[in-house]
């Protein structure tokens, strides 16, 4: 009987804690969507976003290819 | 004996120059006429990117041949990003910086911004990052 009671008690235990649980975790997402589109709206630009496209395109992955573009064009010059 | 050692080397530089030939025959490929017309009729162009584009609205036969010159483009540049160990596009792109520069006068060829230019003897309009 004392056995069963104490079961009892922690399953409350245990509902009260995931109860508190998702409270905070609800809290917490809703503190941090307050603070996205805090942040969302200050820096909300006016002018259109452009996304580049050729941003894994370096200068230094040119330089290096350089050399061997300029051969490709030479070798199979029908083509280019 | 001489003479037949004399003959011989005669032989040898002659197969050599034939062998030389054949070699080369590939690699010195220029473009084929109507390829090399529409690029002159400014019908074509060279674009940023390494391929060609279309400057005005293509016929079918301009249409076939810019495909079939892609594809081949795309299959040297795939190859060649392999053993570079880049990305394809990084070696188009590259090529392209280069193809832009070779254009002559009166080519057509595209600007980063994405309009049409004929080639002047000036130098032409490329992206910041080409050599």
């Amino acid at each position: 009987m004392p056995y069963r009671t104490i079961q009892l008690t922690d399953r409350i235990d245990n509902a009260i804690r995931s109860n508190m649980r998702i409270l905070a975790t609800s809290g917490l997402m809703v503190g941090a969507m307050i603070g996205m589109t805090g942040c969302v709206q200050l820096t909300a630009p006016d002018k259109p976003i452009v996304i580049n496209l050729n941003i894994n395109i370096k200068q230094e992955v040119v330089y290096r290819l350089d050399g061997d573009a300029k051969d490709l064009i030479n070798e199979e010059a029908d083509i280019f | 004996m001489f003479d037949y050692v004399k003959n011989n080397k005669a032989l040898a530089i002659l197969g050599g120059l034939a062998l030389t030939a054949l070699v080369a025959a590939p690699v010195m490929a220029q473009r084929d006429p109507a390829y090399a017309a529409a690029r002159s009729s400014g019908a074509i162009g060279e674009k940023p990117d390494g391929y060609l584009g279309y400057v005005t609205s293509p016929s079918p036969a301009i249409k076939a041949l810019v495909e079939d010159i892609n594809i081949k483009r795309k299959a040297a540049y795939t190859r060649k990003a392999q053993e570079t160990n880049s990305t394809v596009e990084q070696f188009a792109f590259t090529s392209g910086c280069n193809l832009i520069m070779r254009t002559v006068s009166g080519e057509k060829y595209q600007t980063p911004g994405g309009s049409w230019e004929t080639r002047s003897a000036a130098a032409p309009m490329r992206d910041a990052r080409c050599p």
